[in-house]
This record gives structure tokens, C-alpha cells and sequence, in this order.
């Protein structure tokens, strides 16, 4: 396994006393957490734009259509954060299974089943209440979800075999599975050159929050990075895993459950992933189909990445990227760029984010105890 | 002439798809065990391989038009009546093709070599990241060339004796298919035999063996990525400029992750990799075969069998206590 989490000084450490050095220390060490990956976004738009002056387009227009499609407007503010609800619980799907040093990549699978389940459990249900029914889609979705991310890490635990490798092939297999089923058994026959599922009862459709044209995924999504934080910052199940994420060996010699602890944060994020999919087809799409595999999966990773598997700072980055992929239809049409041009920006950061890993513990003005010795 | 094979007509596909699918199974395999012989592990192959479709489609296209243009103005500035250049092809045009994607496949690989040559920096998230960023720029610049038609990779009709065009299909073989194999004899010669193999070895399986003679490993490990780069880049070729012999977004669909999947199945054995790529290559075949003779039912499922196949293989061989028989000591991806 490897060293995912960076050691963020948060070790076990007896309690400091709070002085006015320990106050600017403590400081210090966390501002190296937001300025190392800001740096890197930052560097990631002077590259971007050069790379978008070469061919002749205003790198300046192209980071304002970006800024307006994506937070500049109510209208793209709202974009944002729709699009963003997916992100949410996609980027936990990477990041609760980081914290045992696993790197889960199949979230795209969880998201697809989710879906799926959620589309198939409605039908039964098209005559039940909405606080049966929504509930009953929700468990759907993260019990299929969760099975499938569930299933990766125990084949990583029982056999040994790779968990990005193993998710990423049972995210191709998910979305044949799905294909197979919205064209075959679970076919509406009304769905003409998009097969889909049948569409879900009104009541079962999930809406806004009040006041915003965003749907209530977006408030379930944060509080389920909430939750995820709490779990592994503030718990004893969060604090094995990351003994377990650390030292397989020391783990198991202390006695802790390392096989229940990979099973069980991979199914919690993929779980989540299912959530996701849910969402998607009950205050979206109305139906499980094609859309469903959206790369949401694989957009969420590099959110992951880029809050260093933090589920808290999962929230921040998850809207910066709705809103970057919100502008992407703007970009395209006012300066004529690909529909590419997102996914090549979003690359080059996940790229940069991964470079910038090399600079934590570089800098003196980050490490008060190198500082004070130099 | 046309004959009704019914049945047969099945494993004659699957062979004849063996042979034809395989090969870019082939060389990413081939490439990813250079690159893990030396300790690393790129998972950004898949990338590679569609940037190398992408590339190898547009340039030989491009080269292929330019040629094209110039014998129409040859003749014209010889006060000829220009020629008729609608069945103009031009197979060196696609061989450049190859050889520019080799090429970028080589870039990408030293930037993830070099990449992971820096502190700190986990070497399967990078993959990961140059998956990414590699299908991102695919797309990118690959929009004007999803309409064109460029150049085919020439192939040996093996079988041109035979009546049935099903068999002559089956065995027409494309070069890139004899040159996959006859480096694939070469590798398991050389890692063995060579100083350079040798060195690989050396420096994947024990970097402190490696230091203690003198060896750079981060230099040594980006080499061996760069190459393993090159070998995805022509396996992206293959599969724009041959089969499926066009360029479109869904080129690909995982072919580069299988692949290095299936290096771990193949035990680091360049001549095992060759059998596991026509394992593969029969397997994908398997859905479109049972079309042909009418079986309709489950195409999706049936498509996903390499997929499933993969997932098997990995299960049945990796283990959860011991080391891998064959595996270098230093790879992330078995410890």
C-alpha cells in the first residue's frame, strides 16, 4: 500500500499549551496545506493560458467566460453547485478509501449502479408516498453502490489485488451492466433513440432548495462530507484507518480489524458514489440512461486530490470544478474552443497537484521548528 | 465468394480477432513490463495510447493529404492534366504516423518518468493524472480528424489462397502484429542477456543493489517509462490506422489498464505477454462474433468479457501473503 495522506504535523502528539508561539506555529503549519495547492492552481492558469495563447485565443477572455459561467451570474452560481452535488459524493469515494492508503478510481461504477437501482426500485414504488419512497431509492443506490466499491477493497483485502485497477475494470463492467439492462429488461418502450428506464413517479422526483434552483443533492452531498470528516477525524474507526493507511503491519500487531477497515471505507464511499447516481436520475434525469456515466467518477478523483483527502476541503474544491465544468458550454461557444478544453485544464492541474506533493515540508516558513533552527 | 459457415463462423472470429485485437494489447504490455522491470509502474498508458491514436491518425492523414496535393501540382506545373488522386494511398504516410506516435508515447512516458523521479510523489496518482491529461488532449486536438479518412497500415493476407472470405480475414496480418511478436522474443532475450537488460533487472529489484554500483535509478526508471511510452503510442496507432482503423473519441475503452493488468497476469514475461494479448484479443471478439451469426441477446455483457476476464485473471493470480513469483522487488503495485 502506499503513503497517501501527507503527515500534516497531526501524528500523535500530547496536547500543546496554547502560547502566542504555538498560536503562529499552528498557523503556519496549515497555511502550507492551502498555499502549496493554491500555488499549484495557480501555476496550472498561467500554463493553461499560455497553452491557449498559442493558438491565437485571449487567454484574459478565456478565464472571464470561465468566471462568468461558472460563479459570475445567480444563474452560474446555481449551474455550480448543481453540478457539483455529484462531485461531492464522487470525491469521497476516493477519499475515504484514501485514508488506508488505497487509491479507489471506479467511483464511476458506483455512480452508474446507484443510478441504475435507484431508477428500478422506483417502479414498484410509483404509487408510495415520497417519504417512503425516496428513502427506499436513496438505500438502493448505496447498497448497489456500495457493494460494487465494497467489492474492490475486498479483493484487495482477501487476494491482494490491485484496488485501482480492479475499480477501474468494474467500472467498464457497470456501465455494460447498465447498458444492458436499460436496453433489455428495464426498457421503456416510449424511450425511442435514448433508451431509458421507465420515468419515476412525480412525487418521487427530488426538488430545489428553497430559494435556489439548485437540487437537494448539493445539501446532501455536504453534509455527507461532514459526516465522512467527522468519521475519520473525530472517531476511533477514523483513526485506525489511518494507522491501517500508515502501517499495515503495526495496525494488525495493535489488534485492529485492518480487513473490516478496507471493506468498510471502500463500501462507505462507494455508498456514497451510489448517492450520487441517485440523485442524478431522481432530480435530473427522472430516469436511469446513458447519462448516467457523465465522468462525474473521474472528475471526482482529482477533487480528492486536490483537498488531499480532506473531506471538509472536498466541499470548496468540489464547486470550483462544478463551476469550471459549468463554463465549459460558454468557452465553447463564444471563443469556439473543443468541448475538450475543460478536461485538458482539469488534467494539467491534476497533473500540477501531483508535482506540488514534492514541496510540503520544503519551505522553512511552513516548518517553525526548521525556521527556528535555520 | 461468399460461403455460410454458421457456427464455425465463431472461433474462426475468435482467432482471426486474436490476431487482429491483440496487437495493441501487445505492445502496451511489452512496454509496461520495461517500465515495471525497472520498479515503476505507469497506469497512465491508457492515455498514451489515445494521444497515439489521435496523433498517428491526424499526421498520417495530413502527411497522406500534403503528398497527395503536391503530385496534383507536380503534374499541373508540368502542363500535365492532374492525375486522379481518389484511390491514392499512402502506407508510408501511416508508417510516419507510427513513428510520431512512438515518439509522443516516448514524451509522455518522460514526463511521468520525471515526474515521479521528484520526492514524495506517488507514482500510480500520477498514472492516473497523465490518463487523465493524455485523453483530455487527445480530444482536444483530435476534433478535426474524426470526419477524415487516413492512410491503413498495410497487412499480409496470409491466407489469400482460401475461397472463404471469413478465413482470409481471419488471417490477413497486419505487420505491426509480426514486428509485436518478434520484439516480444527479442525482450525475453535481452532482459536476460544484455547489459542493459541486466541493469533494468537490477535497478527494479533492488535499488539498493543499484546504488551500490553505481546505477542513477531515477535515470534508469524514466528511460525505461520513456520507452514503455513508445511501445503505448504505437499501440495507439495500430488501433486508429488499422483496427478499428479510425480515430473517434471511444477508441479506446480501457485496452491500456487491461494491459497493464495483464503484465502482472503474464508474470513480467515478454513471451507470456504475447499469449495473455491473444487471451485478450479472442475475448474482445467475442461480442461482435456471436453477432454475426445472430446471438443478439446479450451484446453488452458480451463486450464486457475482457473486462471480466481481467478481474478473473487478477484473482486467481495475485495473492494476499506471498510476493509474486516473478515480480521486481521494488514495484508499488505488489507490495
Amino acid at each position: 500500500m502506499v503513503q497517501l495522506v501527507g503527515d500534516g504535523g497531526d501524528a500523535i502528539a500530547p496536547p500543546p499549551r496554547i502560547t502566542g508561539r504555538s498560536v503562529v506555529d499552528w498557523i503556519s503549519r496549515r497555511a502550507e496545506a492551502v498555499v502549496i495547492p493554491l500555488g499549484a492552481i495557480l501555476v496550472g492558469i498561467v500554463l493553461f493560458g499560455v497553452f491557449v495563447g498559442i493558438q491565437g485565443h485571449d487567454p484574459f477572455e478565456f478565464y472571464n467566460l470561465m468566471y462568468t459561467g461558472g460563479f459570475g451570474r445567480q444563474l452560474s452560481i446555481e449551474n455550480a453547485l448543481s453540478r457539483a452535488a455529484p462531485l461531492l459524493f464522487a470525491a469521497l469515494c476516493v477519499a475515504l478509501p484514501a485514508r488506508l492508503g488505497l487509491v479507489v478510481i471506479g467511483g464511476e461504477g458506483a455512480i452508474v449502479l446507484g443510478g441504475l437501482a435507484a431508477a428500478a426500485i422506483a417502479l414498484p414504488l410509483a404509487g408510495a408516498p415520497a417519504f417512503v419512497g425516496i428513502p427506499a431509492m436513496a438505500l438502493a443506490a448505496m447498497i448497489v453502490g456500495g457493494l460494487w466499491i465494497g467489492l474492490a477493497g475486498a479483493l484487495r483485502h482477501y487476494r491482494g489485488v490491485n484496488e485501482t485497477i480492479s475499480s477501474l475494470l468494474l467500472a467498464y463492467v457497470a456501465i455494460a451492466l447498465m447498458n444492458q439492462i436499460v436496453e433489455g429488461p428495464l426498457r421503456d418502450p416510449a424511450s425511442l433513440n435514448k433508451p431509458s428506464t421507465a420515468p419515476i413517479a412525480d412525487q418521487l422526483m427530488v426538488g430545489n432548495l428553497p430559494g435556489l434552483n439548485v437540487h437537494w443533492g448539493f445539501a446532501v452531498g455536504v453534509v455527507a462530507c461532514i459526516i465522512a470528516w467527522i468519521l475519520i477525524d473525530r472517531t476511533t474507526w477514523g483513526f485506525s484507518a489511518r494507522i491501517a493507511g500508515g502501517n499495515v503491519r503495526a495496525a494488525q500487531i495493535q489488534g485492529l480489524p485492518v480487513g473490516k477497515l478496507i471493506i468498510g471505507f471502500c463500501a462507505l464511499g462507494g455508498a456514497f458514489a451510489g448517492l450520487a447516481g441517485m440523485f442524478e436520475v431522481a432530480a435530473v434525469q427522472y430516469s436511469a440512461n446513458g447519462s448516467l456515466a457523465a465522468r462525474y467518477g473521474y472528475t471526482g478523483i482529482l477533487i480528492a486530490f486536490l483537498a488531499r483527502h480532506n473531506p471538509l476541503m472536498i466541499i470548496p474544491f468540489a464547486i470550483l470544478l462544478g463551476g469550471i465544468e459549468a463554463s465549459g458550454g460558454l468557452i465553447q461557444r463564444r471563443m469556439g474552443l473543443p468541448d475538450a478544453t475543460i478536461l485538458v485544464f482539469e488534467g494539467l492541474l491534476f497533473v500540477l497537484i501531483l508535482i506540488s506533493e514534492t514541496f510540503y515540508g520544503r519551505f522553512r516558513i511552513f516548518n517553525p521548528e526548521k525556521r527556528r533552527a535555520g | 465468394m461468399e460461403t455460410d459457415l454458421g457456427w464455425w463462423a465463431v472461433p474462426l472470429a475468435l482467432i482471426g480477432g486474436a490476431i487482429r485485437i491483440s496487437t495493441p494489447f501487445l505492445f502496451v504490455s511489452l512496454g509496461e513490463t520495461i517500465t515495471e522491470k525497472s520498479g515503476r509502474i505507469n497506469l497512465g498508458l491508457e492515455g498514451t495510447l489515445v494521444f497515439g491514436a489521435m496523433i498517428a491518425y491526424g499526421m498520417a492523414y495530413l502527411i497522406g493529404d500534403a503528398w497527395t496535393q503536391a503530385e496534383v501540382a507536380a503534374a499541373l506545373a508540368q502542363g500535365l492534366p492532374a492525375p486522379d488522386v481518389s484511390a491514392r494511398s499512402y502506407p508510408m504516410a501511416a508508417w510516419l504516423g507510427v513513428a510520431i506516435a512512438a515518439f509522443a508515447g516516448a514524451v509522455f512516458g518522460l514526463v511521468h518518468g520525471l515526474i515521479c523521479s521528484l520526492k514524495r510523489v506517488n507514482d500510480i496518482a500520477v498514472g492516473i493524472a497523465m490518463m487523465l491529461f493524455g485523453m483530455g488532449i487527445a480530444f482536444y486536438f483530435g476534433k478535426p480528424f474524426i470526419a477524415p479518412a487516413a492512410p491503413d497500415l498495410p497487412s499480409i493476407p496470409f491466407a489469400g489462397w482460401s475461397d472463404i472470405a471469413q478465413v482470409r480475414d481471419a488471417f490477413n496480418v497486419n505487420v505491426l502484429f509480426i514486428i509485436g511478436i518478434a520484439l516480444a522474443v527479442f525482450l525475453w532475450w535481452a532482459f536476460r542477456n544484455t547489459r542493459l537488460g541486466l541493469i533494468l533487472r537490477v535497478v527494479g529489484d533492488s535499488a539498493d543493489a543499484a546504488r551500490a554500483l553505481g546505477y542513477d535509478l531515477n535515470l534508469v526508471r524514466t528511460l525505461a517509462t520513456a520507452v514503455g511510452g513508445a511501445f503505448a503510442g504505437i499501440a495507439g496507432a495500430f488501433l486508429s490506422l488499422y483496427y478499428p482503423g479510425s480515430w473517434n473519441e471511444g477508441i479506446s475503452s480501457g485496452q491500456g489498464l487491461m494491459a497493464v493488468a495483464l503484465v502482472i497476469f503474464a508474470r513480467w514475461n515478454p513471451i507470456a505477454c504475447f499469449w495473455a494479448a491473444m487471451l485478450f484479443g479472442g475475448t474482445s471478439a467475442l461480442g461482435p462474433a456471436l453477432q454475426a451469426v445472430g446471438v443478439t441477446g446479450g451484446y453488452y455483457l458480451f463486450n464486457a468479457a475482457p473486462y471480466i476476464l481481467t478481474l478473473g485473471l487478477m484473482i486467481a493470480t495475485s495473492s494476499k501473503n506471498r510476493a509474486m513469483a516473478g515480480a521486481p522487488g521494488e514495484l508499488s503495485i505488489t507490495r
